[in-house]
């Protein structure tokens, strides 16, 4: 019954915050919060470390921002369409990345970035260094003008709640504890009798499929699709915002997001906008070193010891 | 329970409804405020960074301060070179804290994705840093104002010049983005016009450190002329690999958009006799020599063309402010193309009505090291090149 206060509250919030915070920002902390969720799903459930996770991203706002530029789809369908076409990199990296373990597999998800990296770098349709610009953010089911922003936030806000609940379910269900399993023990999931690379390429594809959500969902906030977003910084970036929220907790990459985009934010424009790198690297290196746990795992030990 | 939830409820949806019918603040308040953004540590840092920021406060300062009987504000942010920084660094200005004008912008790629998000919010943009002429023919917009230069009239200068002395072969190294790839279109067809042919061009990244393959490449291409394409330090970077690999003892090298800093920067050894155009240099008279003795005091570097366009833009809006009355943009912007530019920088200049600036740019020469004063001196202006010969004629569509 107190988690579902707490849930309700919490929505509440979410509702009434664009009220007093510009709602661009808290569509940003949004759309990046439902991309470290669905990295932290294969991190912190499945123990998988991919250092590529940009690329979805990345695909997902570009494959959603092309469509809108040059087809006359309503946004929701050029999401589901971005969403597909990282599901369907998802399946093909991912094919190839479980096929080993550990750095090595960061390693191959990192190297398959790059590659397509390069290869948005160069091809016509992501317009380069320029990127895709002046993307239409259309009306959703060709009803709601999503050109004001408060709109528009709550449209993120549907998307990343949907995306969040699949998350939980996932973590959830039966699937989810097998992840657990294979993360704590994967000879032992072996042994039991499943087939634990299959898992893991599912649970890699809805990671990839959600983080393209994630990227389709930011280029129609932002009406512009860069390179920024496929760039190996931008897959440090997902860690960082985990690692600091707290991996394997359900809110955690919601509170990391929050943190480091308003880092980014209020950095930026100030005095200290040349430090920022530097001090994100401190932030860092003082939650690796001080509370591993992140915010949100640090907070749950503290509750669990004094309550 | 039962009872909060359902109190719960009805507060959310009372938010929701309050919220959605609620609408946005107007945007003119009658406060001027100026932002300038640049690349403030990038590949452009030198030729529209901090200094970018410096000249406009200097424009601030030289019009007293006040508009409209208030203080000027001037808010400044690094664009990282980067459209997506950019562009939501500009979207929180206009949106969110009432920036009424957006200036500097170096970089065409940083500044297409900023104006599209001031074109959609009728905010003026002063762009002084930026080169591609898209933004007065292909995404012309009323409330866009291109200061200082564009590709158009470096082609116009450097390229034409060339091409008529009998460089007929010319080779591309060109930078890959926007700037680049209307610079490299543009100059081709002022090379085609007058005779001459393109026999390669190859793209590098802005930002490139190492351009010894692309190098090679011109090397083996037969041109006679290899055209630089490219900005900051990716010019320098290019010509002192060029020169590494030998090429500028048989072939020619043509910088089509060279800043004084990126200048200074070169051996002047291999960058002698080079020709360039620009839209400003700071030694041409005495007016130009007063202004850049104070920005030098306070930079620490003589200024650049985009330094000295931001400043008379500056002042040009907070004239046509001061005449008006308002910061309503169409209304400002129609006096600013009502009034004729006339400073140390614009000269027999006028604001077009597609937002061009017009006015006289220079073909200069790069001094050999023998002839030289001082490290700031390094120019010879060859010839002045009136504004209507060196800029695109007006497209009929953005006649605003």
């Amino acid at each position: 019954m107190r988690s579902r206060l707490a849930i309700l509250v919490l929505l509440g919030l979410a509702l009434a915050a664009p009220l007093v915070i510009y709602p661009v920002f808290l569509a940003k902390v949004l759309c990046f919060a439902l991309f470290a969720c669905a990295f932290n799903l294969l991190l912190g459930f499945a123990g998988l470390l991919s250092f590529g996770h940009a690329v979805f991203l990345g695909t997902g706002g570009y494959i959603t921002g092309w469509l809108m530029i040059n087809s006359g789809l309503t946004p929701e369908i050029a999401i589901i369409a971005g969403t597909v076409a990282g599901g369907l990199l998802g399946a093909v990296f991912g094919k190839l990345a479980v096929k080993r373990e550990g750095i090595y597999f960061a390693m191959v998800t990192l190297a398959l970035a790059q590659l397509v990296f390069f290869l948005y770098l160069q091809a016509p349709f992501t317009g380069g260094e320029d990127g895709l610009q002046g993307v239409p953010r259309g009306k959703a089911f060709g009803l709601i003008d999503l050109a004001d922003n408060q709109t528009m936030y709550y449209f993120v806000l549907a998307i990343f709640l949907a995306g969040f609940w699949l998350i939980h379910r996932t973590v959830h269900s039966p699937f989810g504890q097998i992840m657990k399993a294979i993360r704590e023990n994967e000879s032992r999931a072996t042994s039991l009798g499943y087939d634990v690379n299959q898992y893991k390429w599912i649970a890699f594809i809805i990671s990839a499929a959600l983080s393209a959500l994630a990227g389709s969902t930011k280029t129609l906030v932002f009406e512009l699709a860069s390179l920024t977003d496929v760039h190996w910084h931008m897959s440090g970036e997902v860690i960082l915002m985990t690692l600091v929220g707290g991996v394997g907790t359900i809110i955690g990459p919601l509170v990391g997001a929050g943190v480091v985009v308003s880092m980014q934010n209020y950095l930026s424009g100030g005095e200290l906008g040349n430090y920022l790198h530097i001090i994100m690297g401190a932030v860092f290196v003082v939650c690796v070193l001080s509370f591993r746990s992140g915010i949100v795992g640090q907070f749950n030990k503290f509750r669990r010891n004094n309550f | 329970m039962q009872l909060q939830k359902k109190v719960l409820s009805n507060l959310i949806t009372g938010i929701v409804v309050a919220t959605i019918t609620s609408t946005a603040a107007a945007a003119t308040d009658g406060k001027i405020k100026i932002g300038v953004l640049a690349d403030m540590g990038g590949t452009y840092a030198d030729l529209c960074g901090p200094g970018c920021v410096i000249a406009t406060r200097m424009a601030i300062e030289d019009f007293g301060g006040k508009a409209l009987g208030k203080d000027i504000e001037l808010v400044s942010a690094d664009s990282q070179l980067k459209p997506d920084i950019a562009s939501s660094v500009a979207r929180k200005w206009v949106e969110n804290e009432d920036v009424d004008v957006i200036g500097g912008l170096v970089s065409s790629a940083v500044t297409g994705a900023v104006t599209q998000v001031t074109n959609n919010s009728k905010n003026i943009t002063l762009i002084t840093g930026s080169a591609s002429n898209a933004f007065t023919t292909s995404a012309c917009s009323p409330y866009i104002a291109h200061w200082t230069y564009n590709v158009v009239a470096l082609a116009n200068g450097t390229v034409k010049q060339m091409v008529n002395e009998g460089k007929n072969k010319w080779f591309f190294i060109t930078a890959d983005y926007a700037f680049g790839h209307a610079l490299e279109g543009v100059s081709m067809k002022v090379i085609e016009a007058n005779g001459g042919e393109t026999v390669g061009t190859v793209r590098a990244p802005l930002g490139t450190t190492d351009f010894s393959s692309y190098v090679l490449q011109a090397q083996a291409s037969g041109a006679n002329v290899v055209a630089l394409a490219n900005a900051g330090n990716d010019t320098v970077n290019a010509l002192n690999a060029a020169a590494e690999f030998g090429l500028t003892d048989y072939m020619d090298i043509a910088g089509l958009l060279v800043f004084t800093p990126n200048a200074q920067a070169m051996d002047p050894d291999t960058a002698q006799g080079m020709r360039l155009t620009t839209g400003f240099y700071w030694d041409m008279d005495d007016q130009t020599r007063a202004w850049s003795k104070r920005f030098e005091a306070l930079h620490g570097a003589i200024p650049s063309m985009a330094h000295a366009g931001a400043y008379s833009a500056t002042m040009h809006y907070l004239k046509a402010v001061d005449a008006v009355g308002t910061d309503d943009s169409d209304a400002v912007m129609k006096q600013m193309k009502l009034t004729k530019p006339d400073d140390f920088f614009a000269r027999n200049a006028t604001l077009r009505a597609d937002g061009r600036m017009e006015h006289d740019m220079l073909l200069v020469e790069i001094k050999k090291a023998a002839d030289r004063k001082n490290k700031n001196d390094i120019y010879n202006i060859v010839e002045v090149i009136p504004g209507n010969k060196a800029y695109n004629p007006m497209l009929p569509s953005c006649a605003f």
